[in-house]
């Protein structure tokens, strides 16, 4: 994995501890369990370390969530280094994180990868000299339907090939994301040609059309990440 | 009691066994790499398939409890079948360095490869390559040997209650590490290396020595500390190569300590090989003018001018023998505890651990006084752990600071607190409430000015607190010195007149002992002798060589049959694997021929012939092996003890006698372990 502790040297801080609010979060799931259960909240607690720590874990942050939870830090280093969603490694801010998995990879996944590369200048796995963007290769985001995906932080770009690709990390350098979805434009999973049914409304009227509800495009199809998207920079 | 058939027998076994143990019940064994009888169950070989019926898919045996009307198949076509496969991943990231691997000969791949493996590979890509760890100065890692088996996780976690190995990574990426590239701080590290079915672990000091066919083996009893941990010594030709546990559930289990195993390179190093004469200016002498020069000088001087102190790795039959011979030539002072310790024989239960080792796990309360089990007998520390561990067992500790591995309440480092306990102090009725206290004395608590009464003190605790019944013995002095149960047993102490150690040690300096005779014992203060003719018989030029007059050449504890008691009161024998360097010869022979040059000859010949005596003097040390309890009587002083606090009297676990004190590889451990350097400076192949 990428984003792993091997590679590369970096600086470890010596030091972390939770903000106080981040701190009432972890308390928040520490009280969830039963008393000597605590290291059950490993999990979560390491998500808020990493989003209080810009996107990955500082093993100082790994060390602070054993203490808070009596664990020996070994024990949570295995959990951190068995997980692929925490990053044991600085990365950029944005990380990007590309499907290869058979759907996305039937559906043009080459591609995107190919224009992430060429576009940022890295391989897979590697961030970009200003520190914008980290580019890693994942297995199925369960977005299949979409393919191929490419998940923006916590966000997922879909229907990407070649140049919508570019487009979007062009977008992303000039700092102005554009809405997540479907970058083709339908909606959820609907058939790219358009659709053939549902197409009036129904009579029912304890049915509801969500073309009336006026949500975003996108709704339908976020991510399920847990948290709020993280902030950054 | 479950009822099942396996391969065509019917078994029974008791209630919560797995199918794996049920098979070694019915004398079945069934290949494994991960599961082992003293760790808790990890099921992630899959070495240990079996077929059982009405089961669609194999079954991993260690992992499945064995039920009523289970039939199982471990010799079945699909059974071998599926553990032919397991081999077959196995062996796919399995380097095949066998002939550079120092587990060759011994290793668990190799022999099921034998019955299991493939005779190519069909795997055409890379094997994968894992980076080596550094896991200090005693485990070599080669990791892209490991198959993950766990069981030197599980055994750091659970017997050694350090928690710095784990498995980082998932699938192929999984690792055994430390993380942060830091040494194991544990005094049982290297059992890791017994228990690697595979050359992943292998023993440092030990690589690319021998072939274990190589390897003399002898049957042993360990010296290095009072628990009498039952050893294998492994050995070719002159040398002591290397040593193994053996199994001994009343004593070891089936570990040992690092000391245990690797003080042995101190065998080679600093040994006195011939005799030397002369105090300041040492040369060498032959065997006759030594004993003449002795003979001389005791025939000269008046028996209660003589002294003899016997060191803490002295076998029983040389201490009988200097005793019988001291004794006849009129000597009275004597003594076997170089530490002042305030021990009294009178009472054989006043010095023993009286709950034994494997007792320890029937206890529920346990109070430590002056005591550091970790470094005084890690394997002590390791059975209290395994009895915390189950629940419902308090320990409390009187004394400095302590890291045990497990939960210690501490009650203060001060003598008061354990006045306090013979009254109303809380623990006092704790351990009256439980129903097996126990206490545990240690030698720091009794070599204190007042040591006779904190012994007495304890034995009040003992009988205020219902520590000693018919059915329960509570009350325990640990020991930290192999030889000194034995000496005790042998009343290697002051007679009537006669001087205790410091006694000796004054009047060697005023003169009133004009002879003194060290058997072994380096852990006096031999600054200040004075004048005295002193005497040192023994195998290392350690402190007590240093000061001596004469050196005579003993043998080590590998060299030479001899009977040792440990701190339960455990009889056992340990036997010769070498024999001594150069000229050194058995200590009883040398006693032997001092008494016939003195003109005093002791009555035997032969080994035999000094332990017929020996058994007929002291009966007790005629049982090898057996435990039985000792009378309680009346030991210890009476009176409160001083408020001064408590000191531990390990203060470097690695360096505790004159085999570790000469062993590079304990002054490794020493240096990063007790002085706290943990980053070993980086060693090049032409580094020392």
């Amino acid at each position: 994995m990428s984003t792993t502790a091997e590679g590369p040297s970096f600086e470890q801080p010596g030091h972390f501890e939770f903000t106080a609010e981040n701190l009432e979060r972890a308390n928040a799931h520490i009280a969830k369990y039963p008393t000597g259960r605590q290291a059950s909240a490993v999990l979560p607690l390491l998500y808020i370390a990493q989003e209080q720590s810009g996107g990955w874990l500082p093993r100082a942050a790994m060390d602070h969530v054993a203490g808070l939870l009596e664990m020996a830090p070994i024990r949570v280093y295995e959990v951190a280094t068995f997980y692929t969603m925490f990053n044991l490694r600085p990365i950029g801010r944005y990380l990007l994180q590309a499907c290869t998995t058979t759907p996305c990879w039937l559906r043009g996944s080459d591609a995107v990868v190919e224009a992430c590369e060429r576009k940022l200048g890295i391989g897979l796995g590697g961030t970009t000299a200003d520190g914008l963007f980290t580019l890693v290769e994942v297995e199925c985001l369960g977005a299949c339907v979409n393919a191929p995906i490419l998940q923006i932080n916590d966000d997922f770009y879909e229907d990407l090939d070649g140049p919508t690709t570019e487009a979007l990390l062009d977008a992303f350098r000039g700092g102005k994301p554009p809405v997540p979805g479907s970058v083709i434009g339908r909606q959820g999973s609907e058939p790219v040609t358009g659709c053939t049914t549902l197409l009036e409304p129904s009579e029912d009227p304890s049915i509801r059309h969500s073309r009336e509800g006026g949500e975003s495009r996108a709704s339908g199809v976020r991510s399920g990440s847990p948290g709020a998207p993280l902030p950054r920079g | 009691m479950p009822k099942l058939t396996i391969d065509g027998s019917e078994v029974e076994v008791p209630a919560g066994y797995t199918i794996l143990q049920a098979c070694e019940h019915a004398g079945i064994e069934v290949a494994h790499f991960c599961y082992h009888e003293r760790l808790a169950i990890a099921g992630n070989c899959r070495m240990c398939l079996v077929e059982v019926e009405k089961s669609p898919k194999p079954i991993a045996s260690c992992a499945m409890p064995a039920t009523d009307g289970m039939v199982v198949l471990t010799g079945s076509a699909k059974a071998v079948k599926a553990r032919k496969g397991v081999m077959e991943f196995l062996l796919i990231n399995h380097p095949l360095d066998c002939p550079i691997c120092d587990q060759g000969g011994e290793c668990d791949l190799q022999d099921q490869a034998m019955a299991y493996g493939f005779d190519r590979g069909r795997f055409e890509e890379n094997k994968r390559a894992v980076r080596d760890k550094d896991f200090g100065p005693l485990v070599e890692t080669h990791m892209n040997r490991c198959i993950h088996c766990t069981r030197c996780i599980r055994f750091l976690t659970e017997i050694a209650g350090v928690q710095e190995l784990g498995a980082t990574g998932r699938g192929e990426d999984m690792e055994i590490t430390t993380y942060i590239e830091r040494a194991l701080g544990s005094e049982l590290s290297a059992n890791i290396i017994d228990l690697c079915p595979v050359g992943a672990l292998t023993s440092k000091p030990y690589a690319f020595v021998a072939r274990p066919w190589e390897l003399a083996k002898t049957e042993s009893i360990d010296v290095t500390d009072a628990v009498g941990s039952n050893i294998r010594v492994d050995s070719r030709g002159p040398q002591v190569l290397r040593v193994l546990p053996r199994a001994n559930e009343a004593v070891n289990e089936e570990w040992i300590s690092d000391k245990t195993r690797y003080a042995i390179d101190g065998l080679v190093r600093r040994r006195l090989d011939r005799p030397y004469i002369g105090r300041e200016r040492k040369r060498e002498a032959e065997w006759s003018e030594a004993i003449e020069l002795i003979a001389e000088r005791l025939k000269r001087v008046p028996g209660e001018r003589i002294a003899a102190i016997a060191g803490d790795l002295c076998d029983a039959e040389a201490m009988f023998a200097l005793k019988e011979f001291f004794t006849g030539l009129g000597a009275a002072s004597f003594d076997c505890r170089q530490d002042g310790a305030k021990l009294d024989p009178r009472c054989r239960a006043g010095y023993l651990f009286g709950t034994m080792i494997a007792g320890i796990e029937n206890a529920d309360a346990c109070l430590l006084i002056g005591t550091n089990p970790r470094w005084e007998a890690p394997l002590v520390n390791a059975r209290l752990r395994k009895r915390y561990l189950r629940g419902g067992f308090r320990i409390a500790a009187i004394g400095p600071a302590l890291d045990l591995t497990f939960q210690v309440e501490m009650l203060g480092n001060d003598g008061n607190v354990l006045n306090a306990m013979t009254a109303d102090h809380r623990w006092a009725t704790v351990l009256r409430k439980a129903k097996n206290p126990m206490i545990v004395i240690g030698q720091g608590a009794l070599s204190r000015a007042d040591g006779a009464r904190v012994l007495g003190t304890a034995r009040r605790i003992a009988e205020s607190c219902g520590l000693i019944r018919d059915d329960w013995n509570g009350f325990n002095i640990l020991h930290d010195a192999a030889a000194r149960v034995g000496g005790l047993d042998l009343s290697f102490v002051p007679g009537p007149r006669g001087l205790d150690t410091s006694g000796i040690v004054a009047a060697c300096k005023s003169g009133a002992i004009e002879v003194l005779y060290l058997l072994g014992a380096d852990e006096i203060d031999t600054s200040d002798l004075g004048a005295a003719f002193v005497i040192y018989q023994g195998h290392h030029g350690d402190r007590g060589a240093g000061r001596a007059d004469v050196i005579l050449p003993g043998a080590a504890y590998t060299e030479k049959d001899g009977t040792y008691v440990n701190t339960e009161g455990r009889v056992q024998m340990a036997r010769r694997a070498v024999f001594p360097p150069g000229e050194a010869r058995e200590d009883w022979k040398i006693i032997r021929a001092l008494s016939g040059a003195s003109g005093r000859p002791l009555p035997f010949e032969e080994l035999r012939g000094l332990r017929r005596q020996m058994w007929e003097k002291h009966p007790i040390l005629a049982q090898a092996d057996v435990v039985t309890r000792a009378a309680w009587g009346p030991f210890g002083e009476a009176g409160p003890v001083d408020a001064g606090p408590f000191e531990y009297p390990i203060t470097d676990f690695y360096r505790t006698d004159p085999i570790s004190r000469a062993s590079p590889t304990m002054a490794r451990c020493s240096e990063l372990f007790v002085n706290g350097r943990q980053q070993a400076p980086a060693r090049t192949g032409t580094d020392g």
